[in-house]
């Protein structure tokens, strides 16, 4: 069953984001047929654009066993890659300025502690002997030593390359427009009219998920926002840990991280506006501004610096802050993998091998009906499910 | 209601556009980076530099005065906000940043006079302390009245080069030689188009003409081969291939580049305009009519910063775009079409100047894979090359977010064209399919230490009228 012929193959899987490449990879390790196809070039969109932390604490816990497995991907990423994409374990950091967040630390530290996630909490003097560097208004910190940091602008192309030399087909500038289920074979369609067969089918399309997923009666509320990043000069390489604010505040809450070559990347704060239709999306002028006045507060040194770039691009988001990850309620043979609300970076390559246990053995190691589908079928959804904010 | 006009950039163009929307009762907002008025090339001297406009403009000393003393006239009747930068765009604001002070100003109507960079190409080593664009030789000379070095080789091609090399002789500096990718016989084929601009042409011709009675060694059909040096004591020669493949080599102490120039379209691309590829000039540019109008409505585009035609030029499309904003909004206009037919010749001369010299991309495909490529980010052409086997990225941004070319401060100011050669020749595709680099805030690094003015300041500066000078 490994050779897909020119247009049919055991699997398709629709977007070549790191959900769609990891997927896509895994399931030619476990020696599926594969076709991935890709409206755009791999990794391009959420998936090329996003802050790039390899995050797990502060998820919330169900989805922490999926993490797990994720990181273990990401510390082996060189050697099943063949080539770096720049993963820093080099631990992740939450720190917080009010003192409800310092207990909702130390809580979310026992708490993590059950699914696998140990923390250190710091308060106070201790906090700053770590960090001296921190602005004084920090109350906590909590640590996340195996975390890090990777270069989401290569880590999809790079999976979805290691993903073709193991044979899957990779097809990219082919948008899907059509899908549906035909005596037992799933027929989808691009937009050029070429068509394609397969026995499963995953979506993992962002933003564009819910065009799909409705064509089959399971549409998702997805809404659309841009991150608002930039980029500093390069300075010399101190900070090692990413960090970032925890806060119910979303004007506070940005985070930052150093790579060696020096540049500091700066994320968070509201979001900007972004198209799915479109595929724009743009950082405003005021949140750059307003996110570096929340970066000489967090880290007051950096003043001096320049920001020399800015961007942002189309992520997705669902209503109660969970991806959909899992089979279909109404379709067998189909699966989504999509929603991922702006945090889907970290968790992609063990999104990626649960999808491809489950779609080889019906069964994942890690439970998924918190993230079903199923979930909004049982509220009215919106009929233009692709809506720009 | 008088529209609001935001002009950016005071050099021939800006200041000429100004001046139109001053005489129809306008009172236009003038927005420059640089200190005083003037562009790159009228660039006014520092206060308390005592050059005499002979001596900083030579030939131009006439043209520099006058636009100087229109600049001078009109500054009550506008608001000029000098050493601010627009380092983003929104729909119908511009977003500003003096110091470290940040405010945006609405628009109705925005005409870009942005100016042009040197169009370079890498050569080995030029990434070196002593290597230096021939505009920004020019600068160095113009503003504080300093060469680059003792010893200098001036290479490329193009009016700068030759321009640069007799100003910096008649300053005294010593140049060691002029090194021209160009050849004769491209200049002789020019002639005809040359012609279109008889003036232009002479002012060329008076030019090589001290280099002669200096002496300065001038050598065409070059290929540049190596800016010598190291990383301690920077440039120490320059060698190139002559046309019958003999290598020459020249010691000195600093050398300057240039290929001719390129629009800084970084704004343009802001405001959202829309791009196309010349075939002519082997770059995209933005998309304008005859008059200036971008695709943005309310966008409009003059001087080199639209098209590379030159000063004399710059101030007839900066006025011709302003009479453009107000002829859109409804207001009477004449000498549109005087200026398009003036337009139009200076158009075909500068087909002749780039037929003359043309910008050298079969160099690109040639250079040695340790050539650096983006000085910003030290990333070499047998690295790009690398990428795009390996990866098969065959578009310019694609190219950019495996590579890091054009991710630097510059975001491919300098090195984008030539990125865009490499790509092209490494994947064997057409250049044009390479793209070119998406424009991304800000225009020019922006300070982390930004604050914002306070949203009354803000109210009052978007609703100041015919009134006082914004001032901080």
């Amino acid at each position: 069953m490994s050779a897909a012929t020119h247009n049919e193959a055991d699997v398709i899987v629709i977007g070549g984001g790191i959900m769609g490449t990891t997927t896509a990879f895994f399931l030619r390790r476990r020696k599926r047929s594969v076709i991935l196809l890709e409206r755009g070039l791999t990794g391009q969109q959420a998936s090329g654009v996003n802050f790039g932390g390899i995050r797990r604490q502060g998820r919330a816990l169900p989805q922490l066993a999926m993490a797990n497995r994720a990181l273990r991907t990401w510390q082996r990423s060189a050697e099943l890659l063949g080539e770096d994409i720049e993963f820093l374990p080099v631990g992740h950091t939450r720190v917080c300025y009010h003192q409800k967040d310092v207990e909702n630390f130390d809580q979310y530290a026992i708490d993590a502690r059950a699914y696998g996630l140990d923390l250190e909490v710091l308060h106070g003097e201790a906090l700053f002997r770590r960090f001296p560097f921190l602005g004084r208004e920090v109350l906590a910190a909590s640590i996340s030593p195996f975390d890090g940091h990777a270069n989401p602008r290569l880590a999809a192309p790079a999976f979805g390359r290691a993903a073709a030399r193991l044979g899957a087909r990779v097809v990219e500038n082919t948008e899907i427009v059509r899908v549906e289920k035909e005596a037992g074979r799933f027929r989808v369609q691009s937009a050029r009219g070429d068509v394609y067969w397969a026995a499963q089918l995953v979506i993992c399309a962002g933003a564009w998920a819910s065009r799909l997923s409705e064509q089959f009666g399971e549409a998702a509320p997805l809404t659309t926002h841009g991150p608002q990043m930039c980029v500093t000069e390069p300075v010399p390489y101190v900070f090692k840990s990413s960090m970032g604010v925890f806060t119910s505040i979303k004007e506070e809450s940005i985070y930052f991280r150093q790579i060696p070559r020096g540049n500091i990347i700066v994320g968070g704060g509201p979001p900007g506006p972004a198209d799915a239709l479109t595929c724009r999306a743009s950082v405003l002028p005021i949140n750059t501004v307003r996110q570096l006045a929340q970066m000489r507060r967090l880290v007051p040194a950096l003043a001096p610096l320049n920001v020399i770039r800015v961007w942002s691009g189309v992520e997705s988001y669902l209503p109660d802050g969970e991806p959909v990850i899992g089979p279909s309620s109404k379709v067998d043979g189909l699966f989504y993998a999509f929603g991922f609300n702006g945090a889907g970076f970290q968790i992609g390559p063990g999104v990626g091998e649960t999808m491809a246990e489950l779609l080889g053995t019906g069964n994942a190691a890690i439970p998924l009906d918190v993230f079903s589908i199923a979930r909004f079928a049982k509220q009215p959804v919106a009929s233009s499910t692709v809506a720009a904010s | 209601m008088a529209p609001r006009v935001v002009v950016i950039g005071s050099g021939p163009a800006g200041v000429r556009a100004a001046q139109a929307l001053v005489e129809a009762g306008l009172r236009p907002i003038v927005i420059d980076e640089g200190r005083r008025d003037g562009g790159q090339i009228y660039r006014r001297q520092p206060e308390g530099f005592s050059r005499s406009y002979d001596t900083l403009y030579g030939t131009e000393a006439e043209r520099a005065a006058s636009l100087h003393a229109s600049f001078d006239a009109l500054k009550s009747m506008i608001d000029y906000l000098p050493e601010t930068l627009v380092w983003n765009i929104s729909p119908n604001a511009v977003h500003l940043v003096s110091g470290t002070r940040y405010r945006t100003l609405a628009f109705d109507s925005l005409i870009v006079c942005s100016g042009a960079t040197d169009r370079l190409m890498p050569v080995k080593g030029w990434h070196q302390a002593g290597a230096y664009s021939l505009g920004g030789a020019q600068v160095a000379l113009k503003s504080q009245g300093c060469a680059i070095g003792s010893r200098i080789v001036m290479m490329g091609s193009g009016p700068l080069l030759y321009l640069v090399a007799a100003q910096y002789v008649k300053a005294g500096a010593q140049v060691a030689a002029v090194l021209d990718t160009s050849t004769f016989m491209q200049r002789v084929a020019a002639l005809p188009r040359l012609l279109a601009i008889p003036a232009a042409l002479k002012k060329g011709i008076a030019l090589t003409r001290v280099l002669t009675q200096a002496r300065v060694p001038v050598h065409r059909g070059v290929q540049p081969v190596e800016i010598k040096g190291s990383p301690h004591d920077g440039v120490s020669g320059v060698e190139v291939a002559l046309p019958g493949g003999e290598r020459l080599e020249i010691a000195c102490d600093a050398v300057a580049l240039g290929y001719h120039l390129r629009p800084e379209t970084q704004l343009a691309d802001l405001a959202g305009c829309r791009f196309l590829f010349d075939a002519d000039t082997q770059q995209w540019l933005p998309q304008i009519d005859d008059d200036g109008r971008g695709s943005v409505k309310g966008v409009y585009l003059a001087g080199d910063g639209a098209r590379v035609r030159g000063a004399d030029a710059a101030e007839r499309s900066g006025r011709l775009a302003a009479l453009a904003v107000l002829h859109d909004h409804g207001m009477h206009v004449e000498g549109m079409e005087r200026l398009r037919r003036e337009l139009a010749r200076f158009t075909r001369f500068a087909a002749g100047l780039r037929a003359a010299f043309p910008w050298p991309a079969k160099f690109a495909a040639s250079l040695p894979d340790e050539t650096i490529v983006c000085r910003c980010e030290a990333i070499t052409a047998g690295e790009l090359r690398r990428v795009v086997r390996a990866t098969g990225a065959q578009e310019a941004n694609r190219a950019k977010a495996f590579s890091r070319v054009g991710m630097g401060r510059c975001q491919g100011r300098y090195c984008g064209h030539a990125g865009a050669e490499i790509i092209a020749a490494a994947a064997s595709v057409p250049l044009a399919s390479v793209g070119r680099l998406r424009g991304q805030a800000p225009v020019k690094p922006l300070p982390v230490a930004l604050t914002e003015a306070s949203t009354e300041a803000l109210t009052k500066a978007a609703s100041t009228e015919a009134s006082a000078e914004i001032s901080e």
